[in-house]
């Protein structure tokens, strides 16, 4: 069974609908506490959701400082799968795994929507094997999703079809250059089944999962 | 930051007039002195004001509250503790609770409502339960002027701010804007939890030997006398000066304290836990110790503080936020302040139990405090004030609009929808998390929240409801027909009411009118919940709600739980209406009444006339034909409220995106908000099925129409209004938002 580790970090909340998503997709998701260094025996690793350290100081900038963080740096590295979902993706820039940052969305309130996004590149472990251009509906949860890229060079994998926080390049999900860390906006384990609004979400948890596994 | 009323310092000796600035009255301190047969310390006097206090006492409203049915089979903890709890089957039960923050909210609208939100969060886990939702029921003045827009949008952050934050969604609630409510909004929140039967913890202290370990974030100068000077007393001029009574929330502090606290109960690490809420220290520590019929000794230079050269008297009533009392076995003390420090949360051992029945402070090395405990909570005083029915009702039953002639059915229906508390809520509850836990059947913009009870086959349904408007002119109709409506309203998901509470708000009870406005409200909401066999499991009462001698509408708010045996999926939703599907309207033929109606008082701006009261035999019929219509999987099922069977008729439009044309006798059917009526949507083929339930249950129903079409079509006799279905949405998309501009 594929073993992915859920990072927990004191104010991190989406840590269980992480789970119980990779769960019910057949994964072995094993909450991991933000001390813990050492991810060895994982096949990939999520930090989800939620608002690591309170968000002080400014989003993920505590939580790069985690010791998990070495953790996951190492499986970066390693070419294993790592997703950052919501917070999770903010920390990822954060800690330098990925490019860009965030600032508060452009209608500076709390966005919580459902929301229509497009695969703009299949060369990602979320979106692996997608066709290009492919409609997705996804949940955004976010005060800070507002992504800047600045004059980096990103690989934008999803797209708002309608960019309602205002993110450069309209980029609801940005993966490194080599594909394997990836970090979203919107939660794909909140689209999890159809009685929750869609079921997206486990197409693209799916595309990590196989990755983990190969 | 300490404010001349709560200024504590040694002042001439006046020690009667600290007592009055505290907020006792003369007889009040009178009775401390009989009790303790000497001039209580100023410690003592801060610990009796805050706990004699209307707001933790319910000093004026208790002897009335004795009459609401409190019991049922599957009630395992009724009021009197933080929250009720009830058993919802397979070694699950909820914990229930509803508590106001008006005051703070009025002062300092961010941080009152969110310190609001941690308040009530933390009565929930007290009692062992994990905080899985959160709803919100809010009043304000009208938005045309600058300071109630403030004043809502400072109160929608703040929740957002903190709900969000503490990793506990706001899947629901409801809103409603009048004058009465411009100089003192209302800000209740309500909070479920949910917890294993063997994890239940009680807020008591244990035996004495029993060690109180205060947990969480440190102590502070903010909110001292919260619960006595802003919660309990009137509005003025100068009441902005009292901002630094309101306290400060830091939701993540909470979250690492939810946490903590729940892996204590996991590992069974505490005997009892009081949160610290209103009068902070001063009710953690007797409370506990009065319900076990003990003693505490405390000292407070244990106490971890935010600032130095705390006073004592500071120290026991400062309401600073994020804070929990932990009563804990000595053996298990150190185990305790491990899980603390995992979650990053500071511990302090500050005090014992013991065999005496005093609660013993002591501070800097002396004994500040020494006074029996039950004096400070079940001797507190008890008032039978005067009340009687106000000279102005009859004047108000009387107050009728003639109508010569229909009305525009087309023009009133658009105005329905243009008003903010009718159109559509998404502005606010898009701000708020309403998703996480992955709980969420059917969130915000329904009749009622659905919730899976995760792990088994079962959903809970909850709904808030108020009507100041309608409790205005009848308050004891009024407050029967919210527990009917609530009951309606989590059917029309397909739950069975199962328990109530509420949140009483109202005027200065020191009036006759306004007691008897509460007096009444309790008894109907008594009725009703007798007829409906629902017990009340907790509450919480605010008074004072008045600025200048304006007392706001009597407006209780009814939180109910209703339980689905087997969650249906899909359930029945206000988006499932098809084009060819027909219309019915289930429910009460009686003739129709305007009286209270969202249709005069936009319209006309007027508020007059008397109500239709309830009906136990067709409340009841109601509410088992609608949750039996949903175990049938009828697609739509929408309760008939504010605005009518007309403005119900159009959600349903807007929320499917289709027209309908529907049939009427009298327009004034269209515009009632009578009781027990709701509209039902199905397809051709479940005519028989409407059919055979309605006549089984005995509740009358009528086709009324057809879904199809690009409008919403009132044809009476061949005469047609019709709203266009894009101008419809349109107007009640914006209709918030566009109120909000400027």
């Amino acid at each position: 069974m594929t073993k992915v580790a859920v990072i927990l970090f004191p104010g991190t909340n989406c840590e269980l609908d992480t789970v119980e998503a990779l769960g019910n997709l057949g994964a072995d998701a094993q909450i991991v506490w933000h001390s813990d260094s050492d991810l060895a025996g994982f096949d990939g690793v999520v930090l989800p959701g939620g608002f690591a350290h309170g968000d002080y100081l400014r989003t993920g900038a505590i939580a790069r400082l985690s010791p998990v963080m070495k953790g996951v740096a190492s499986m970066a590295e390693a070419g294993r799968p790592v997703l950052g979902i919501c917070n999770g993706f903010q920390i990822l820039c954060e800690a330098g795994l990925l490019p860009g940052g965030f600032i508060a969305n452009r209608g500076l309130s709390f966005l919580c929507k459902w929301v229509d996004l497009e695969v703009a590149d299949q060369g990602s472990i979320l979106t692996a094997g997608m066709q290009r251009g492919t409609h997705l509906r996804l949940p955004l949860n976010s005060y800070e999703g507002n992504f800047v890229a600045g004059s980096r060079e990103v690989r934008v994998v999803l797209t708002y079809r309608d960019n309602l926080n205002g993110s450069e390049h309209a980029a609801a999900a940005v993966a490194n250059e080599a594909g394997n860390v990836v970090g979203v906006m919107p939660h794909p384990e909140r689209a999890s089944a159809d009685w929750l609004g869609s079921a997206d979400g486990n197409l693209l948890l799916g595309s990590f999962l196989q990755a983990a596994a190969a | 930051m300490r404010t001349e009323e709560v200024d504590l310092e040694p002042d001439e000796g006046e020690v009667l007039t600290l007592h009055a600035r505290l907020g006792l009255t003369d007889d009040e301190y009178q009775q401390i002195l009989h009790r303790l047969g000497r001039e209580p310390s100023r410690s003592e006097l801060a610990m009796y004001s805050v706990m004699w206090s209307e707001h933790c006492s319910y000093k004026s409203s208790r002897v009335h509250l004795r009459r609401f049915p409190t019991e049922a089979p599957w009630v395992v903890v009724g009021p009197g503790e933080n929250a009720g709890v009830v058993d919802v089957g397979e070694g699950w039960l909820a914990a229930l609770r509803i508590e106001s923050h008006n005051h703070p909210s009025f002062v300092e609208p961010h941080e009152g409502a969110a310190t609001g939100v941690g308040g009530i969060i933390r009565d929930i886990f007290t009692m062992g339960a994990r905080p899985i939702a959160l709803w919100d029921s809010l009043r304000f003045g009208p938005l045309d002027q600058p300071r109630n827009r403030y004043l809502f949008a400072g109160v929608v952050s703040g929740i957002a701010a903190y709900g969000n934050a503490v990793g506990v969604p706001t899947v629901g609630g409801e809103l409603a804007f009048a004058e009465h409510y411009s100089d003192n909004p209302l800000v209740n929140v309500m909070c479920l939890g949910l917890l294993r039967a063997e994890d239940l913890v009680l807020a008591t202290s244990g035996p004495p030997g029993t060690i109180a370990v205060l947990l969480g974030a440190p102590t502070g100068r903010d909110g001292i006398g919260g619960a006595s000077i802003l919660a309990s007393a009137s509005f003025d001029e100068t009441s902005l000066e009292k901002r630094p009574s309101v306290q400060v929330g830091d939701p993540f502090a909470e979250k690492k304290l939810i946490e903590a606290c729940l892996e204590l109960y996991r590992r069974k690490l505490v005997v009892g836990v009081q949160d610290l809420g209103a009068a902070g220290l001063s009710c953690a520590i007797s409370e506990p110790v009065s319900r076990s019929g003990h003693g505490i000794t405390v000292d407070l230079d244990l106490v971890h503080t935010r600032e130095p050269e705390m006073t004592a008297p500071e120290l026991l009533m400062s309401e600073s936020q994020e804070r929990m009392m932990a009563f804990v076995h000595p053996d298990r003390v150190d185990e305790v302040i491990e899980v603390a420090r995992r979650w990053e949360t500071e511990a302090s051992v500050v005090g014992e139990v013991t065999s005496s029945e005093n609660v013993v402070v002591s501070h800097a090395g002396e004994i500040v405090v020494d006074i029996p405990a039950q004096s400070l909570t079940t001797e507190a005083p008890r008032y039978q004030r005067p009340l009687g029915e106000p000279g102005w009702m009859e004047d108000l039953w009387s107050n009728t609009i003639k109508f010569v002639a229909q009305p525009a059915i087309a023009t009133g229906l658009l105005q329905l929808l243009a008003e903010p508390e009718l159109g559509s809520k998404a502005w606010i509850y898009e701000q708020y998390d309403h998703m996480l836990f992955l709980n969420t059947v059917v969130g915000p913009g329904h009749d009622a929240t659905l919730l899976r009870l995760k792990g088994t086959d079962r959903g809970l349904a909850l709904s808030t409801d108020g009507n100041g408007r309608v409790c205005y002119l009848d308050p004891r109709r009024g407050a029967a027909r919210l527990v009917w409506e609530a009951a309606l309203n989590v059917a029309m998901v397909g739950a069975e009411p199962l328990a109530v509470v509420d949140n009483l708000n109202f005027g200065n009870p020191e009036k006759p009118e306004v007691m008897w406005q509460f007096r009444e409200t309790v008894e109907g909401i008594s009725e009703a919940c007798e007829a409906l066999g629902v017990p009340v499991v907790g509450g919480n009462v605010s008074f004072y709600n008045e600025t200048d001698g304006l007392d706001i509408y009597p407006s209780p708010v009814i939180g109910m739980l209703g339980l689905v045996e087997e969650l249906l999926l899909p359930p029945p939703r206000l988006d499932r209406a098809e084009p060819e599907m027909a219309v019915y309207l289930v429910g009460n033929e009686w003739a129709p009444n305007l009286a209270g109606s969202a249709f005069e008082k936009v319209t006309f701006g007027h508020v007059g006339g008397r109500p239709t009261g309830p009906d136990r035999a067709m409340g009841r019929a109601a509410v088992t034909a609608a949750r039996r219509l949903a175990e049938a999987g009828i697609p739509v099922l929408h309760d008939v409220s504010m605005g009518g069977s007309g403005l119900a008729l159009a959600e349903i439009c807007i929320a499917s995106g289709v027209g309908a044309s529907v049939a009427y006798s009298d327009w004034r059917f269209l515009f009632s908000e009578d009781p027990h009526r709701f509209l039902a949507v199905a397809p051709a083929v479940a005519d028989d099925t409407i059919t055979a339930l309605c006549s089984e249950v005995g509740v009358p129903f009528l086709r009324i129409g057809t879904m199809g079409g690009d409008a919403i079509v009132f044809d009476r006799g061949g005469v047609r209004a019709a709203v266009d279905l894009t101008l419809a949405t349109e107007t009640w998309r914006k209709a918030l938002p566009e109120h909000l501009r400027n």
